[in-house]
């Protein structure tokens, strides 16, 4: 299908990662800056070559220090921007998701996972990274990262993403993993027009009046552009509305308060689940990303075994959706949680549960992941469980 | 019109008003501290190059000199320590109509951003860093830095340094740099005109300045006051213009070479990029 549109539009057979790129330049963003790390480096790659029909800037940096700086730097001249990377690079990425926060920034960051610790194997899937992404970067933050689980949600989440990270001000983490990025599959794109695009708020005001952390009534300060000659200055240290430095107690709680804040006030809004057969469920599997491909799976098998099994689906991880694990966890016998590490979002899972349901955990750290018989065994013996263990449940077959 | 505000016997102004952040003075600096000075050069050669302020814009990194970006009425970022170079690489690839200036010191610019140092030289980024060297870690108290020279005192060198210097000029012309100049806090015209010349010149110009560090690096070594490290500047410092950059070493109180070492002509990443750009919409348009 060929139109004169320059963003891709129609049915294609893309990975997750060339899917990424399209929602990317359909979104507005004409800046990447990156360093080159499997599994993300298609990422790179495809938006070079789609650089000179949308007039895109690209750079390959020297690390993935200077790629995510680069990027916040690029962002204040009114680009919207993005990079790519894997967990080696996200751990050197951290310094400037602080920085990211704290500036206010918007900007996105993909991390197409690979299992770890240090290099790991770099071709391999896995989701060891969803806990840095929450608490890498020091001190306090709130952070929105997102979980694709097929190339099709790669396209749709990254153009999320580049919204709420201009809604909120925030870098936004785009949490991927080998699996997604590297599968191929059909993805619709629908037409131009009706894609949704959140435009940057910016100040419209006299010049001289102009305070860059002055928050408007949605929590949110208003950005203008370098170069167009309000002379702003911005630090990432403790600053006032005026961005200028002042370092006490009262202006930490005065600058930071907010950061938290302008995320928490909003989790309704920025959360996104989707549940299936939850209503009558009696055990809910709670899935991210490439696992949540099964989960739909082992709840269709367990039901012919007349096992009343639900699906719950992140695909915001982060903010997490508290509340409805919570009230969730009064009514369901068990969550099961399958993920690709040695258990990182069930944690959160059976914090929200405060005992009232038990928490089982799936390991498919080394596992193929689109077997499907490790879940169903685990639901088949919790369903057995007559009372409520009060810890992590492991089911080892 | 000039932008410097004119005296007028009425009514007491900051001749620099215009530039500096006025609300922010007074600055974190101590008596004696060369960077004001390079601070004022910098504004004076803004003023003389004719550049529109609106397009500057000033990124500066972590450390004394790293408060720059903090007093000059520029669009200006204070940035994390070392990465200054890398967030401004950004800026000036996000809008290459900027003319971006990083400001800051050895420590940021030369040990923990050594690396952006060396690759945005080497890429020829559009931009300006004044890197401002006292031979110091100040802002923690007087620490080692790559550039104290062999056998100086430090707090983190209390038997003398041990670890050779890095020569600023030699490793930002062996990396690429298209502009290489030295000056001390003494040379404040001679400085002010480098400033001047690079402001106007694409690529990636590079402007060392010597400064004293009246508290920390005379203090520990014993070098007396601000005005005593001015003496010496003024004794010891040799304009030699286009020395070999190989010879501009600074031992512990050794005579300093000054000048403008590299003045050249490469093609910008910008300009590299655009290129790039137009070529390929060429080949597959055809």
């Amino acid at each position: 299908m060929k139109t004169n549109s320059k963003i891709l539009t129609g049915t294609h057979n893309l990975s997750g990662n060339e899917a990424c790129v399209e929602g990317a330049i359909a979104v507005g963003c004409r800046f990447l800056s990156g360093y080159p790390i499997q599994p993300a480096i298609k990422i790179m790659q495809r938006f070079l070559s789609r650089a000179y029909k949308v007039d895109a800037t690209y750079v390959q940096m020297e690390d993935e220090i200077s790629a995510l700086a680069a990027l916040i730097g690029a962002v204040w001249t009114g680009k919207k921007g993005i990079t790519a990377t894997s967990g080696p690079g996200l751990s050197l990425m951290m310094e400037h998701i602080g920085l990211g926060v704290m500036l206010e920034t918007p900007c996105v960051i993909v991390d197409v996972q690979r299992v770890g610790p240090s290099i790991g194997i770099p071709d391999h899937p896995g989701q060891g990274d969803m806990m840095q992404a929450r608490w890498g970067s020091h001190g306090d933050y709130e952070i929105i990262a997102l979980s694709p689980s097929s190339p099709q949600e790669m396209f749709d989440f990254t153009i999320r993403a580049f919204n709420l990270s201009e809604r909120y001000r925030t870098p936004v983490a785009l949490m991927a993993d080998e699996y997604v990025a590297h599968i191929k599959e059909k993805v619709i794109i629908s037409p131009e027009k009706e894609i949704k695009i959140e435009p940057r708020r910016y100040y419209k005001g006299p010049k001289d009046k102009y305070l860059p952390f002055k928050r408007d009534k949605d929590f949110i300060p208003r950005m203008v552009d370098i170069g167009d000659g309000y002379k702003f200055h911005v630090t990432g240290l403790t600053h006032d509305d005026r961005g200028y430095p002042v370092m006490n107690e009262e202006c930490q709680e005065y600058n930071v308060h907010p950061l938290i804040w302008k995320i928490r006030n909003y989790v309704d809004d920025i959360i996104d689940i989707k549940e299936t057969k939850i209503d009558d469920a009696e055990i809910v599997i709670v899935s991210y990303g490439a696992p949540s491909r099964i989960a739909i799976k082992a709840m269709k098998e367990a039901r012919k075994l007349g096992i009343k099994v639900g699906s719950l689906k992140l695909n915001t991880v982060w903010p997490f959706p508290e509340k409805r694990i919570t009230e969730l966890a009064r009514k369901v016998k068990a969550f099961v949680v399958p993920e690709m590490n040695y258990g990182q979002i069930v944690l959160e899972v059976e914090r929200c549960s405060y005992g009232n349901a038990n928490v089982v955990f799936v390991s498919y750290a080394e596992k193929n992941v689109d077997n499907v018989d490790d879940l169903l065994s685990a639901i088949k013996q919790v369903i057995k469980e007559k009372e409520i263990k009060k810890e992590i449940i492991e089911y080892h077959t | 019109m000039s932008t410097l505000k004119t005296i007028k016997s009425n009514e007491v102004a900051h001749p620099m008003e215009n530039l500096l952040r006025m609300d922010r003075i007074p600055h974190i600096w101590c008596p004696g501290c060369g960077i004001g000075t390079a601070v004022t050069a910098f504004a004076s050669a803004l003023d003389k190059s004719k550049v529109d302020l609106d397009k500057v814009c000033v990124v500066s990194g972590i450390g004394c000199t790293g408060r720059v970006a903090g007093y000059v009425k520029l669009d200006s970022f204070h940035t994390t320590h070392g990465r200054a170079i890398a967030f401004a690489t950004g800026i000036t690839l996000g809008n290459p109509d900027l003319k971006v200036v990083v400001f800051s010191g050895d420590g940021d610019l030369i040990s923990i951003g050594g690396n952006h140092f060396i690759h945005a030289a080497r890429r020829n980024v559009n931009m300006l860093v004044i890197c401002v060297n006292n031979f110091i870690y100040a802002m923690t108290g007087g620490q080692v830095a790559p550039t104290t020279p062999l056998a100086t005192y430090a707090t983190t060198s209390p038997f003398g340094c041990v670890e050779p210097p890095f020569n600023i000029p030699y490793i930002a012309d062996s990396s690429g740099a298209v502009y290489v100049a030295r000056w001390t806090a003494l040379h404040v015209r001679r400085l002010t005109n480098s400033i001047t010349e690079a402001l106007n010149k694409p690529g990636f110009s590079v402007i060392e300045v010597i400064s004293p560090c009246a508290m920390y690096y005379s203090r520990i070594n014993k070098l007396g006051d601000g005005l005593d490290m001015m003496k010496f500047y003024h004794d010891n410092s040799k304009i030699k213009h286009g020395e070999d950059t190989k010879n501009l070493d600074i031992g512990f109180q050794t005579p300093i070479t000054v000048g403008k070492f590299v003045d050249r002509e490469r093609p910008t990443y910008t300009e590299s990029y655009k290129k790039w750009l137009s070529d390929i919409k060429k080949e597959k348009t055809k």
